[in-house]
């Protein structure tokens, strides 16, 4: 049997929704499944309906699916909102007592008094989360033990009672769920072995890549989706002498950010939308002193406000184009965790190397989103600061020019205070020597060697992954976080025999251009799929390549796609 | 070795206007970085934008010249990246106390081991004359033909914020202004130095003369600079009489010994170990 299971905790805010999820995801984990995971909350911290979905299958996954095939019902508004969703065969898991639910002949389900289990066992109502976790394991008949390691690890850093505690709440749920297991209830699961593999949002992953790359100092605001990034740095900022600042707000953070950077450090920010309008004057700052900077753009739905914890594309020209004048920028776009590591060690190397900024655009379904991710090989993490005048050198050095004139445009960097050279960086215009000058002909030499440096860049960045599939007559093209749900769509068409082609870009600046002319020029109807209202990287690849969509899906509801959205979509349109 | 004056020479050619009071606080910093013993290369500038922002060109350091109301920013990341590097942040009264404000508060609170140099001409000058958030009430500008409104009183607003070094000098009194920057960067934490600089081309009224017949010094009184409350009144004095040398003075942690990781090696010489992240990943299996 193919195992694609997908399990749905709904409640209000602050009633344990992600812990129950986090446990049920961990305990898959463990049991050598594949996960994706996704949440889904509102702006509060109290009330209101969120839930969480754990996606438990046999195959690599990497977005949710709509049918639900166990709904863990906190409060009696869950059922209303999900049950539509619920499978033929699915169960729904709800107390009772606690929420005003009542059978339902037609559905199966399975009443269990989540507070009084707990209480009575560990004296602890809170510990229903526990109860609720394996509750839900025990319907599905996995094993107790691999729940018990969980716990374990879960609470060891509470002590002894807690765990303690917890794992006789969880065996008298899991208990529950073995003994009055519903008799219309099919599906099992039985754990295999542990793939080692690592469960990670896309954030925390991108985090690790920070810490990976050895940045040495981060500057931020709190801002939806991005803030857990800044804090996961701070809680492991001392043991990786990173430290984290949170400023007074974004303008500071990434001026802050620009003149860490320029006193010699790996530096970064990370902010949303609204955090990033403040952040601009300072990016172009950063490109006119030519300081690497690095900042993660997660991006929420707009204008403004907006939907401050739903998902978005809105913001791609805006981050293009962000910034007065001209300057060069590199922009990476990682579709999933293991991408967002990778592209936060390359995000510090492009920006020292070229010496400007770079930014690493997700989102609020990417960087919320839980993936599994094989461990990241750590000896393939290159750090490449560029051109530094070594201490001697730079001891020496009492001609120095910050800017000076080269081939590729790029000059040698030194560090105030490291020697004897001078470093003068100034957002006038300025000679080699970083002094402020006004005459055309001076101006134009200086411009033309930054710009020279987009060359280099340009070579470093990767068109799109590309998924060819024979006798395709579809490309179906996104970018970032959408790459889940695009490919798994891919592969229903496939079943339904009609073979499509995936591009899915992660790097989108400087545009690889000659890349993407060869793989949409052909004949195949192009058809980009945006988490935004205008269709920016449809834009984005026509100026740069001339090539036009012939179709286009869009979504801007604030929420994520599914791969069966994607197809609906098609169908709707008449592409299929 | 000792230090040269003939080191702070120019890096570039002034675009001040003749008679300036820049040109007083420029001899101020350098003769101050000589007698600190401070070599150019031990020294770093920051500035903003306006005409106080190019001064770090006119002698020789290591320079960061940022955006108009942001050197604050910039100076702080710059010191936590090297705590070492002796940095003084040079401003002007629009760019840090109109465009910086919020970041002049919130420095202040923080308290890193900064010197701020606020070059007070009461007016706009880059810009050609517009009206300053410490511009005396009733004076016109084309942009402001009512008249500015009322004037802020910046060191007040640092007495009020725990400012840990509160000064002013006058550009006109030279050996003085040196004598408080020579303080100022001995001072272990922020120190706010506020300059009162005619400035020639714009400011009609608060001339040379204006400030010579107004200023007198602290230090020849009998004045207490680490009462908090008798500091607060002396930051307000302003009219007939106006207070140059230190009015608040007093020792409290600073920003970079509360802040754990750069208490060791400056970050910047700390070193970079991907390897050290695998023990991470075990908490995600
Ligand atoms: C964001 C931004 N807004 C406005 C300006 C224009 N501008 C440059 S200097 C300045 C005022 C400077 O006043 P002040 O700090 O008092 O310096 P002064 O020239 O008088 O020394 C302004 C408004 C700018 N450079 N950047
Ligand atoms: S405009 Fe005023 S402040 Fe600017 S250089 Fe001239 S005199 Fe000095």
């Amino acid at each position: 049997m193919v195992v694609d299971l997908n399990i749905l905790i709904g409640g209000e805010a602050g009633q344990g929704v992600q812990s129950i999820g986090s446990v049920v995801a961990r305990t898959m984990l463990r049991g050598g499944y594949e996960i994706f995971a996704d949440q889904d909350f509102e702006s509060r911290i109290r009330g209101g309906h969120s839930f969480t979905r754990v996606r438990v299958s046999g195959h690599p996954v990497a977005s949710a699916i709509d049918p639900i095939d166990i709904l863990v019902a906190l409060n009696a508004e869950t059922v209303e909102i999900h049950r539509k969703d619920l499978q033929p065969g699915g169960v729904i898991i709800y107390d009772g007592a606690k929420t005003g639910l009542k059978p339902q002949n037609s559905i199966i389900a399975l009443d269990i008094p989540l507070e009084t289990i707990a209480a009575d066992t560990s004296g602890n109502v809170l510990m229903s989360n526990t109860v609720a976790a394996a509750a839900t394991l025990g319907l599905l008949g996995y094993s107790f033990d691999v729940l018990a390691d969980v716990l374990r690890q879960e609470y060891g850093r509470h002590g002894v009672k807690m765990v303690d505690d917890n794992i006789k709440a969880g065996q008298a749920g899991y208990d529950f769920g073995t003994v009055n297991r519903p008799a219309g209830f099919q599906l099992r699961l039985k754990e295999g072995k542990p793939s080692g593999k690592m469960l990670v949002t896309g954030h925390e992953a991108l985090a690790l890549g920070v810490l990976a790359a050895g940045c040495k100092f981060v500057a931020g605001y709190p801002m939806t989706p991005t803030t857990p990034i800044l804090e996961f740095l701070a809680s492991r900022g001392r043991e990786f002498g990173l430290h984290v600042i949170q400023a007074e707000d974004e303008i500071s953070a990434a001026n802050m950010v620009v003149g860490a950077a320029y006193a010699g450090v790996r530096a970064m920010t990370g902010t949303s939308g609204g955090g990033f309008c403040l952040m601009v004057e300072a990016l172009s700052l950063a490109g006119m002193t030519e300081t690497p900077m690095v900042v993660v753009l997660g991006q929420r739905s707009g204008p403004s406000t907006g939907l401050p914890t739903r998902t978005e594309q809105g913001d791609l020209l805006f981050a293009l184009h962000a910034g007065q004048g001209e300057f060069p920028r590199a922009i990476l776009a990682p579709v999933d965790a293991e991408g967002a590591f990778w592209a936060a060690v390359k995000a510090f190397n492009l920006a020292e190397k070229y010496q400007t900024p770079v930014l690493i655009m997700t989102d609020h379904d990417l960087g919320n989103s839980s993936y599994l991710m094989t461990k990241p090989d750590l000896s393939k993490v290159v750090i490449d600061r560029g051109d530094i005048l070594s201490d001697e050198e730079a001891e020496k050095a009492e001609d120095y020019r910050r800017y000076a004139f080269t081939k590729a445009g790029i000059s040698p960097r030194a560090f105030p205070g490291q020697g004897k050279a001078l470093v003068v960086a100034d957002s006038d215009e300025h000679n080699e020597r970083g002094h402020i000058v006004e005459a055309g002909e001076e101006r134009v030499k200086m411009m033309d060697k930054r710009m020279r440096k987009n060359t280099g860049l340009a070579k470093e960045i990767e068109g799109p992954t590309i998924r060819r599939r024979e006798n395709a007559k579809l490309n179906l093209i996104g970018w970032g976080s959408t790459a889940g749900a695009i490919a798994e769509a891919g592969g229903i068409l496939e079943t339904m025999g009609v073979n499509a082609s995936v591009v899915q870009f992660n790097e989108l600046w400087p545009f690889p251009a000659e890349a993407v002319t060869k793989v949409l020029g052909g004949a195949n109807k192009n058809i980009v799929i945006e988490n935004n209202y205008t269709g920016q990287l449809e834009k984005l690849i026509r100026s740069e390549t001339g090539i036009a969509a012939d179709a286009r899906i869009h979504k801007y509801d604030g929420r994520a796609f599914t791969a069966e959205y994607i197809v609906n979509a098609l169908k709707e349109e008449g592409l299929l | 070795m000792k230090v040269d004056i003939k080191e702070y020479a120019p890096g570039s050619e002034s675009a001040w206007c003749p008679g300036c009071g820049n040109f007083g606080i420029l001899r101020s910093v350098n003769k101050a970085l000589v007698g600190l013993g401070l070599h150019p290369h031990q020294v770093l500038l920051v500035s903003g934008i306006g005409q106080s922002g190019k001064m770090p060109h006119y002698t020789t350091a290591n320079v960061f010249n940022g955006l108009h109301g942001r050197p604050m920013p910039a100076a702080i990341g710059a010191k936590m990246a090297n705590r070492e590097l002796n940095v003084l942040v040079i401003s002007g009264d629009g760019d840090g106390y109109g465009e910086g404000g919020n970041h002049f508060m919130h420095a202040m609170n923080r308290n890193p081991d900064l010197t701020y140099l606020v070059h007070n001409n009461q007016v706009y000058g880059l810009t050609k004359g517009q009206v300053s958030p410490t511009t005396d009430a009733g004076v016109t500008s084309k942009l402001n033909p009512e008249g500015a409104f009322h004037a802020l009183r910046p060191l007040a607003v640092a007495v009020a914020c725990d400012c840990s070094f509160v000064a002013r000098g006058f550009a006109g009194e030279i050996d003085h202004l040196a004598q408080l920057i020579e303080q100022g960067v001995r001072h272990k934490g922020f120190a706010l130095i506020e300059v009162l600089q005619p400035c020639v081309s714009f400011n009609k009224k608060n001339t040379y003369e204006w400030y010579q017949d107004r200023v007198y010094k602290l230090g020849e009184t009998k004045y207490d600079p680490t009462d908090s409350a008798a500091a607060f009144q002396k930051a307000l004095e302003w009219g007939d009489r106006i207070p140059i040398g230190v009015i608040y003075k007093h020792e409290r942690e600073i920003f970079e010994d509360y802040v754990g990781v750069s208490q060791q090696t400056p970050l910047v010489r700390q070193s970079i170990d991907p390897l050290a992240v695998e023990k991470l990943f075990e908490a995600f299996t």
